[in-house]
């Protein structure tokens, strides 16, 4: 029994593959979580779905023109961000709109060229004597970690770790600027370059979480970790920790039951996470499920223990 | 004046707020508006929702630049002044996400930031001074909750501990006593006119007409620029109140702006004491 338990968990690193989207899930699941901390504090989430989804015209240029994924995905990003900001600046349209108009404007030019690129590949071959490797777009949607090319997990394991490290270091003026930005900057923080460092830090973030999970779920890695620790602690500390904890199980166990079950590994990922997340909705302790019926029963048992004592004494 | 006489720089006023226009896209928010408050005093700034309390607060802070005019805290700079942590602020609280997840040490810890190195490492130095802020404010035993779990007054105080960290001369007070208990109001003004002698500057964002008599030095009545500004004797007479709040024969009028008022402070669940701007507008 103990032997297959074994053999299950220990089998897949004899496959090199296997052994590196391992080294590969747990670092992109450690840099989601820190950043989804900061993400569900400061209310980015929609911010971070448009990121996602406004990458892929960047990815699909970098792919034509030979230049790293990371660059172009990067770049596209803070552009759509850029434009975001300065549509709600001269429109009377809130932040959503904004928001939702331009990362899907950025989304949709993304999956035209994509569909055009392998007649823009023939050109720039016939014109330029270098042929484009052709981008699958199943890839750049859902991720595919178990298939991602070395120069890719490279590129990955680089972006990922530094945002990782930027993150950690910053962690205490990011959470200021989070908390009360009007104390950083009456303090003399630059509250402008602290926006800007959290931003980067999420395209990033996105960029190295691509080819594992896919533009279309990534915005889930960045968002259930720091919802599961805010929901176990009230320490911005623990929770850093706890997101990073549930976020790395649900990584590594949503590789082995990809591995197993030949599914989707972003698909398993998530999924994985989402479980955690209602198992702590149901039993954190105080803000809990279950907490909160206990203590709800306790008080409603103490009030009826009142009125009874009351009715005696008057009795 | 008393205040002026005795310190170093006596001619510098705290805050010297030079004919300052700020508009917003057009709109002008406040015209005109000058103020010099010297060392060692507390000034309230009153006047109806939308007088430009907060806009002046904010120029005050540097988080609105004005459109002609200048604002210069010690003779220097907003910006300067930001950067050698000068100037500290105590938030509304409806400003403030209780839900955060941060302690009272945590928050007053923030205070110390600017002092610290770019990564915010504590030395023991800051600690020390965040323990003795807390004391101070009688919030020492609470250092280790968490900031919802707060009774409104405690909220109030946690702020101010992070103000006194930072050992700012110059301390800008949003709605200091917004939703908390008369007990609670009496010892945080006890405390504010400590720092007052200590020569501390606070400026006092209120509705709360009846204890600005009670506990500020000065008074500047605002309607969209200062109708008037001074020592509370003299400037802070009914003919003047009725100015800000837009004429004593219109008392209908003015009976409702403080009744919108009550309105907001119960939906924001802080109104366990009510502005009472009838009762002052009435002296």
């Amino acid at each position: 029994m103990l032997e297959t338990l074994w053999h299950w968990v220990v089998d897949p690193f004899q496959f090199e593959f296997m052994v590196k989207a391992l080294g590969v899930g747990v670092l992109i699941g450690a840099v989601c979580a820190v950043l989804s901390c900061f993400v569900t504090l400061k209310g980015w989430s929609l911010m971070g779905d448009a990121l996602a989804h406004a990458v892929l015209p960047g990815v699909a240029i970098a792919y034509l023109v030979g230049a790293p994924f990371v660059i172009g995905a990067f770049i596209s990003g803070m552009a759509a961000v850029l434009l975001i900001g300065w549509t709600s600046a001269r429109t009377r349209l809130r932040a959503d709109a904004a928001i939702g108009i331009v990362f899907t404007a950025f989304f949709g030019l993304g999956l035209v060229l994509v569909s055009v690129m392998p007649r823009m590949a023939e050109w720039v071959s016939a014109r330029f004597g270098y042929l484009p490797p052709l981008l699958d777009i199943r890839k750049v949607l859902f991720g595919n970690l178990l298939g991602v090319a070395d120069a890719d997990l490279i590129q990955t394991a680089i972006v990922g770790g530094g945002a990782l490290l930027l993150a950690l270091l910053f962690r205490r003026d990011l959470l200021l600027f989070c908390f009360d930005p009007n104390h950083a900057r009456a303090i003399g923080l630059n509250t402008r370059w602290l926006y800007g460092l959290l931003l980067s830090l999420l395209a990033l973030t996105i960029v190295a979480a691509l080819q594992t999970i896919g533009i279309v779920l990534v915005v889930a890695m960045l968002i259930a970790p720091g919802a599961i620790g805010s929901l176990l602690t009230d320490r911005f500390d623990r929770m850093l920790l706890l997101a990073t904890g549930a976020s790395v199980v649900s990584c590594v166990a949503g590789i082995y039951a990809s591995y197993y079950l030949v599914a989707s590994t972003g698909g398993c990922i998530v999924f994985i996470q989402a479980l955690l997340f209602m198992v702590a909705l149901a039993l954190a302790p105080r803000r809990g499920l279950l907490a909160q019926f206990i203590n709800r029963r306790a008080q409603h048992n103490a009030g009826i223990i009142r009125a009874r004592r009351a009715d005696t004494q008057e009795g | 004046m008393m205040y002026t006489a005795d310190t170093p720089m006596a001619d510098t006023p705290m805050i010297d707020v030079d004919a300052i226009t700020v508009d917003y896209n057009g709109f002008v928010a406040l015209r005109d508006a000058t103020l010099r408050i010297p060392r060692g005093t507390i000034c309230a700034l009153v006047g109806m929702n939308g007088a430009g309390k907060s806009t002046l607060f904010k120029a005050m802070m540097g988080f609105v630049a004005p459109s002609s005019g200048r604002v210069l805290i010690e003779g220097a700079t907003v910006a300067a002044a930001q950067r050698a942590g000068r100037l500290a602020y105590m938030p509304q609280a409806e400003e403030v996400d209780w839900a955060f997840p941060v302690s009272v040490h945590d928050v007053v810890m923030m205070g110390r930031y600017g002092f610290m190195n770019i990564l915010r490492t504590p030395r023991k130095r800051d600690r020390e001074i965040v323990a003795g802020s807390l004391e101070r404010v009688g919030m020492a035993e609470f250092s280790a909750r968490q900031i919802g779990e707060l009774s409104g007054g405690q909220r109030k105080r946690a702020f101010l501990a992070r103000a006194l960290a930072q050992e700012a001369g110059l301390m800008l007070l949003d709605e200091p006593f917004a939703g908390i208990d008369a007990k609670t109001e009496e010892a945080m003004i006890a405390l504010l006119r400590e720092l007052r002698d200590e020569g501390r500057t606070m400026v006092v964002c209120t509705h709360d007409l009846a204890s600005v008599a009670s506990f500020c030095d000065e008074v500047a009545l605002l309607n969209r620029t200062v109708l008037a500004y001074g020592p509370i004797a003299t400037t802070f007479t009914p003919e003047n109140i009725a100015r800000a709040y837009g004429g004593i024969f219109n008392h209908l009028v003015f009976a409702q702006a403080g009744g919108m008022d009550l309105a907001t402070e119960a939906h924001v669940g802080h109104g366990e004491r009510a502005p009472e701007p009838t009762h002052a507008g009435g002296r």
